[in-house]
């Protein structure tokens, strides 16, 4: 199972591992209480943001979360109703996308099709007036890095996507930005090319050390890339945090969802066991569970665990085997399996437990045997990892 | 059977709209002055035009109030159509829908209206009236052209240009105005034939001492039709779909 790459509260959290990264670099953007208002519609409202220099931070989310409002905020194409933003600690609310030290990178790419590829890159030195040998010399080296050389004459139109897209971070790059900010950049590329731009702009991201700021609605897209990710909804960051924090400790339904399957038990809290070991009732079963949270006794609860973080076994199993029974000390739920999802390396239970509620449960084969181990009809335990669950109050 | 039909009726359509024009052109190389039968080729009317010095004069006056007013138009129709695509400012949609209000009105109405506002204004008529009543005619017709073309293409390339630390006027002189020269000169042209064949709003604006051709012909037409007016016809015929044509194929280039 997946348990190793795993931490779990208690553990040293991967805040402080980033902070030993980062930490330790200033802040390149910060944003303090920021709203911005549409004609009384709120966008975004009170956003409180500091990125690192040097870190790779997606902004996540689905569409109108606000995400992209967000970024045109920090690139200079749209001003705050209320509170401020700092670009190297000054403030730049009132300062024109022209002037500020940010470069964009456009969803659609925004290339100028009126111009060859090599006046595209060379667009931006232009503009800052510096010296033709200079600027040769710069748009040659960003199209090295995006693996254009030799495309310097050919215009926009004869590009393919993914080198209409090269040319857009070239052109962006060659400005040397204290930050580069990516608008759903891959959205337009077919599966295949998208997994090998994220691969080439983390690539390039570590050999610049610019600060990336990635907009996306694709959580696999976002950790893969990401440093930190920021979780989106209605104006509103729900979660700040490592990707591996933001998986596995959720801290509200919506995120908890919003990154991969996601099971949701209901339950109420009976007792205090420890200082962070309680009681409970669990669809039905008594179990007993962790949590950092302060919980009160009949407080109702959410219990949420990821499909790879059951225990599943037959009941025939069970009453056989005393050790395999001990492993479900702390929680044991009966069901009947229903379903069976094949997906190649894993496949998917789908259970029914006695109180009607239904989870799904991922199983990775077993060497030994060349048949899936349960079948639709057989009656299982149900469990969980100790641990490995996150507990959260009831949400209306 | 039915495909000849159809032919028979494209043909009846085209002949309706075209023979007239077909005719004039037949009539200028005509060598009988006043009786319509044929009495032989010649170009004589177009040497008599020629000679014609109050003619000739009012068909220069004609192109130069054209090619001024078509400038003028040009240029303030140009940067309404990017300022109206832009920004989003309170009244936008108004200013948008009166520039259809301008180019549906009859020009009756705009010649009137204008000939009241020169007369309050007590503006003498003469060239100066006629080059602004001519720009307000074409104005909108630029207007709309443009910002069709504006519309082409996305709105973050100018983001993009501003992006990358172009000010407004490198956007407007690197990014917009070659995007959208096609379209800036389609509008010249446009409004150049515009300018060129108007009669009713150039009759009410103008003052006698500035005559342009439409209004000479009418007058030279009130006492018979000379050949040579027709061969005038042809001239600006060949003039206005120079110009059409060419307006045409810029619109259509880089789409």
């Amino acid at each position: 199972m997946a348990g190793k790459y795993r931490l779990k509260s208690g553990e040293v959290p991967a805040e402080s591992f980033f902070l030993e990264i980062c930490g330790l670099n200033k802040a390149v953007v910060e944003l303090n209480r920021v709203c911005k208002d549409y004609g009384g519609q709120r966008a975004l409202s009170d956003i409180s943001l500091t990125v690192a220099d040097g870190e790779f931070l997606s902004l996540l989310g689905p569409s109108g979360c606000g995400k992209t409002t967000l970024l045109r905020l920090i690139g200079g194409f749209e001003d705050c109703t209320r509170g401020s933003l700092l670009i190297d600690g000054q403030a730049v609310d009132q300062s024109p996308p022209e002037k500020r030290a940010v470069n964009t990178v456009f969803q659609n790419y925004a290339l100028f099709p009126h111009m060859t590829v090599f006046d595209n890159v060379a667009f931006g030195l232009r503009m800052a007036k510096k010296p033709a040998a200079e600027i040769e010399q710069s748009v040659a080296q960003a199209l090295e890095l995006v693996q254009l050389a030799g495309m310097e004459r050919r215009r926009p139109t004869e590009l393919s996507g993914g080198q209409q897209q090269r040319v857009a971070i070239a052109r962006a790059i060659v400005n040397k930005p204290r930050v580069l900010l990516l608008d759903e950049p891959m959205s337009a590329l077919d599966h295949r090319l998208r997994k090998q731009m994220q691969k080439e702009l983390k690539q390039l991201q570590r050999t610049l050390g610019i600060t990336f700021i990635l907009v996306t609605h694709d959580q696999d897209e976002a950790f893969a890339m990401s440093d930190r990710v920021v979780v989106m909804q209605h104006g509103q960051i729900e979660q700040i945090g490592t990707p591996m924090e933001i998986y596995e400790e959720p801290v509200n339904l919506y995120v908890a969802r919003f990154v991969g399957d996601i099971n949701v038990l209901d339950g109420v809290i009976r007792e205090q066991t420890g200082p962070s070991t309680f009681k409970a009732l669990v669809e039905g079963a008594a179990v007993s569970l962790k949590s950092m949270r302060p919980l009160s006794l009949g407080q109702p609860i959410h219990l949420l665990l990821r499909p790879e973080d059951f225990r599943l076994e037959l009941e025939q199993d069970m009453a056989e085997s005393q050790d395999l029974s001990a492993k479900f000390q702390q929680a044991r739920l009966k069901g009947t399996v229903r379903r069976i999802f094949y997906h190649g390396a894993t496949y998917d239970v789908e259970v029914a437990l006695e109180s009607g509620a239904r989870v799904q449960v991922t199983e990775f084969f077993d060497d030994d045997s060349e048949n899936l181990y349960f079948k639709p009809g057989d009656s299982v335990a149900l469990g969980w990892h100790e641990g490995w669950e996150v507990v959260l109050p009831h949400e209306k | 059977m039915s495909r000849w039909l159809k032919r028979l009726y494209a043909a009846v359509v085209y002949g309706f709209l075209y023979l007239p024009l077909v005719i004039v052109a037949i009539f200028s190389f005509n060598s009988s002055k006043y009786s319509l039968a044929w009495k032989g080729f010649t170009l004589d009317w177009y040497a008599k035009l020629w000679q014609n010095t109050g003619l000739m004069s009012a068909a220069v006056n004609s192109l130069i109030i054209a090619a001024c007013a078509a400038t003028l138009a040009t240029l303030l129709g140009t940067v309404a159509a990017f300022i109206l695509h832009q920004y989003r400012f309170p009244g936008r949609r108004v200013l948008f829908g009166g520039l259809f209000v301008m180019m549906m009105s009859p020009d009756i109405v705009i010649a009137i209206s204008l000939l009241l506002l020169f007369l309050a204004l007590a503006l003498p008529l003469g060239f100066s009236t006629l080059l602004l009543a001519h720009t307000v005619l074409c104005v909108p017709f630029v207007a709309t052209t443009v910002f069709s073309r504006f519309h082409g293409f996305q709105t973050d390339i100018v983001d993009a240009a501003k992006d990358l630390g172009a000010g407004e006027y490198q956007v407007f002189r690197h990014i917009v105005l070659p995007l959208t020269a096609p379209a800036v000169i389609g509008g010249w042209l446009l409004s150049f034939t515009l300018s060129l064949d108007d009669v009713i709003i150039s009759f009410f604006t103008t003052g006698p001492d500035f005559e342009v051709l439409p209004l000479r012909i009418y007058s030279m037409v009130r006492l018979g039709i000379k050949p040579d007016v027709n061969a005038l016809c042809v001239v600006m015929m060949g003039i206005t779909i120079t110009a059409l044509v060419l307006s045409r194929t810029l619109l259509k280039e880089k789409k």
